[in-house]
């Protein structure tokens, strides 16, 4: 084992989904384990290396004073910080508290608020330190995952295409929820990785990879609402498990647009060959 | 930092304290404090520390269609349980039931999740107590084709959750009133082949892990699980306990009782007038090991099981055997299954309040929520399994520490923190979860 590279997992506000997704590589587990010495991950070994780490993944949101120490301890021990997911890369659904008061809030599920310390934003980790590459989805894809780990471990660059989800519809052949349906879609404005599951189960995405690069503003909210959406309910479909990613705030603010020509095919696919 | 493991050492053996900081194998954050005051336990405290998300109170506003969706990312290794009791909580609230179709389907989803959560537990968590390993890796060095059974188990869970709900973490499929796609026959054909061979995996299972070596140790907590008389309960059923309680999950909050304590960002529950309970596998196993299909009953019998479990340490065989009855109940709704049509209802909301419990892997999970004509969800209540047990698991643990105070701290934090990954605490769910503290003075 000596000499192979060392990986760290860290957990900050979250679900356990994206590291869950990590032992979910039922058929690549043992041999990444055997290329990589599994330094710190507190859910799978009980058994802890000191750091430096080569790579360490970071799931979940700063949200606490202690957490916001601790990132920057986890970043100082790190070469290489990859994000894994909505709650690191853009603050995760309890993001959603950014938009409301944190006190209020405390006060509805506990009955004494003040035994409770939280921050009153829930923050993604490069608010704090810098990232070298952010993985997105809720939960992060599997395949994703191992491309980025192989990626590093080769010392390459992650090929993380940043297109649309409505592109990898096209890929898949999925016919367009929007246009045969008339379904509310964000697959549009979010970002590819998920394999366009939602339309491949006759369902509109609901963003959980956050916003692709370049979305098309005004397309989209004329897609949402000619789909019949109020502009209540645009607001709640951006503000979700990315809400705190700026260019769904931004887009949440957009509620005109021309109605879908034929559908959102038609939007100019900047972005396809990603980054 | 919280995620240091250490423990703290502190003068003569009369008076203590140890912490376990950053818990490991387990689902979330949390530790442990035990205090020891002239050679007696003082005080036993599970502690979760996890940051809340306050979940209760950013569902308030949204649609009744969306707590299927924002509840699942409570905990990302049993997100359908989540998903089922807030699709029943708002199904009861606007007076619809689903069709013996769609209940079945979910059946199949729920036994994926099961699958998928106990071999993760069996093999990943708590095995390399039992066989003294740091992690399920260090295990694979020397048992590889142990931990390759357990992933090939966990991944024949997660091929029910990709085909059925569209993605093993957060599934995709699951709607209020149904599912948006019914997976074709001829998809469950395959899956059915895989399922098979799960089958022998999870016998194996069973007679592997009755060959460990448990702690004689016996609480005598109300224990507390969902029935479904005829049939073992997952997601759906009525409450019921061993000390002869029965209600029905619209009656949950008038019998169990949430307080907060300092230490802990997860709320304790009790029952009203009794104190404190345990839910679970072996409270389930307790309480409907009768229904039990023949070859799991079977299997529970030949490793020692009897008709109830109060072991905690013996809970790793009750997941095993329930991985067995998953598998079987799984392969047998396969081999009936029609896909439904249509695969949902609508459901339009009304003003109304509804409840719903079922069984997550780790025991009740229970979902209220108050809707209004419009369909905004106006307030929310979500009650996981692990702050139910929350209370019992630190009253065992003070009984467990204080038959082992002459062990020195090492060995005293080791068996402690095996003794908590005997309950599979998901600290994620509980809000929030463990960091061993022993305070010996
Ligand atoms: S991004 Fe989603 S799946 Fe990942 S930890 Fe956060 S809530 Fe869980
Ligand atoms: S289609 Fe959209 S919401 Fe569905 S999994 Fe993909 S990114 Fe997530």
């Amino acid at each position: 084992m000596t000499g192979a590279p060392t990986l760290a997992v860290w957990k900050f506000a979250s679900c356990d989904g994206c590291q869950l997704t990590l032992l979910d590589c039922e058929d690549e587990l043992l041999a990444i384990a055997d290329r990589v010495d599994i330094a710190h991950f507190t859910e799978a070994s009980s058994r802890s290396q000191p750091g430096p780490y080569d790579v360490s993944l970071v799931e979940g949101s700063v949200t606490t004073a202690a957490d916001a120490e601790r990132i920057r301890r986890v970043r100082a021990m790190s070469r290489t910080l990859v994000t894994i997911g909505a709650c690191a890369s853009a603050g995760g659904v309890q993001a959603l508290r950014n938009f409301a008061d944190v006190r209020e809030f405390a006060s509805v599920v506990y009955a004494r608020p003040d035994y409770i310390s939280a921050l009153a934003t829930s923050t993604p980790v490069a608010a704090h330190v810098d990232v070298d590459f952010e993985l997105r989805g809720c939960p992060v894809d599997r395949r994703q995952l191992l491309e980025v780990l192989t990626a590093l471990l080769a010392g390459r660059k992650p090929n993380i295409p940043a297109h649309s989800v409505c592109f990898e519809c096209k890929q898949r052949a999925v016919v367009c929820v929007a246009v045969a349906r008339g379904t509310p879609c964000l697959g549009p404005v979010t970002h590819a990785g998920c394999g366009a599951l939602c339309p491949a189960h006759q369902r509109g995405c609901y963003g959980c990879f956050g916003p692709a690069e370049t979305p098309n503003a005004g397309a989209q909210a004329g897609l949402l609402r000619a789909a019949g959406l109020s502009e209540a309910d645009v607001l709640r479909a951006y503000r979700t498990f990315n809400a705190g990613a700026p260019a769904f705030i931004e887009l949440s603010r957009v509620t005109d647009g021309p109605p879908p020509g034929s559908g959102p095919r038609d939007l100019p696919e900047r972005g396809d060959q990603g980054d | 930092m919280t995620s240091r493991k250490g423990v703290t050492r502190v003068t003569e053996q009369t008076d203590r304290t140890l912490t376990v900081r950053a818990l490991a194998r387990v689902e979330g954050e949390g530790a442990m404090h035990v205090r020891v005051r002239d050679g007696a336990v003082e005080d036993v405290r599970l502690e979760i520390y996890e940051p809340p998300r306050f979940f209760e109170a950013l569902l308030r506003g949204r649609r009744h269609t969306e707590p299927p969706d924002i509840t699942a990312r409570i905990c990302g290794i049993c997100p359908v349980a989540y998903q089922m009791s807030a699709c029943l909580a708002i199904e009861a609230a606007c007076g619809i039931e689903v069709t013996d179709a769609v209940a079945d389907l979910r059946r199949l989803l729920y036994c994926g999740e099961w699958i998928e959560s106990h071999a993760l537990h069996i093999y990943l968590l708590h095995a390399p107590d039992f066989l003294g390993y740091a992690s399920a890796l260090d295990l694979a060095r020397e048992g590889r084709g142990l931990v390759e059974r357990g992933l090939a188990l966990k991944k024949a869970g997660n091929a029910i959750m990709e085909l059925v709900g569209g993605r093993a973490v957060h599934p995709v499929n699951v709607r209020v009133g149904g599912f948006y796609r019914a997976p074709a026959k001829t998809e469950m054909a395959a899956l059915a082949e895989q399922l098979r061979g799960a089958l022998d995996l999870a016998l194996d299972t069973v007679t592997w892990a009755a060959g460990f070596e448990f702690p004689d140790f016996r609480h005598d907590h109300e224990m507390l699980a969902l029935v479904t008389p005829g049939q073992y309960a997952i997601e759906r059923g009525t409450v019921a306990s061993t000390g002869g309680l029965a209600f029905a999950p619209a009656q949950f909050e008038d019998y169990v009782i949430e307080e907060q304590v300092p230490h802990s960002t997860a709320l304790h529950a009790r029952l009203a007038g009794r104190g404190r309970y345990l839910t679970g596998p072996t409270a389930r196993y307790t309480l409907s090991g009768q229904w039990l299909s023949p070859l799991a009953r079977q299997a529970a019998d030949a490793a020692g099981l009897g008709a109830e479990c109060r072991n905690p340490f013996r809970s790793i065989l009750v997941r095993a055997v329930e991985v067995v009855y998953a598998v079987e109940e799984a392969l047998r709704l396969i081999d009936r299954y029609e896909p439904p049509a249509p695969c949902y209802l609508e459901v339009p909301p009304r003003a109304a309040v509804g409840h719903g419990a079922t069984e997550a892997p780790r025991g009740v999970l229970f979902h209220r929520y108050a809707i209004d004509a419009e369909g905004l969800v106006t307030s929310a209540r979500i009650v996981p399994p692990t702050s139910q047990n929350q209370a019992s698991i630190e009253d065992d643990l003070r009984r467990f520490v204080a038959g082992r105070l002459d062990l020195d701290d090492r060995e005293l934090t080791r068996q402690c923190e095996q003794a908590i990954r005997n309950y599979d605490p998901c600290i994620s769910c509980s809000t929030n979860f463990l960091d061993l503290t022993v305070d010996r003075g």
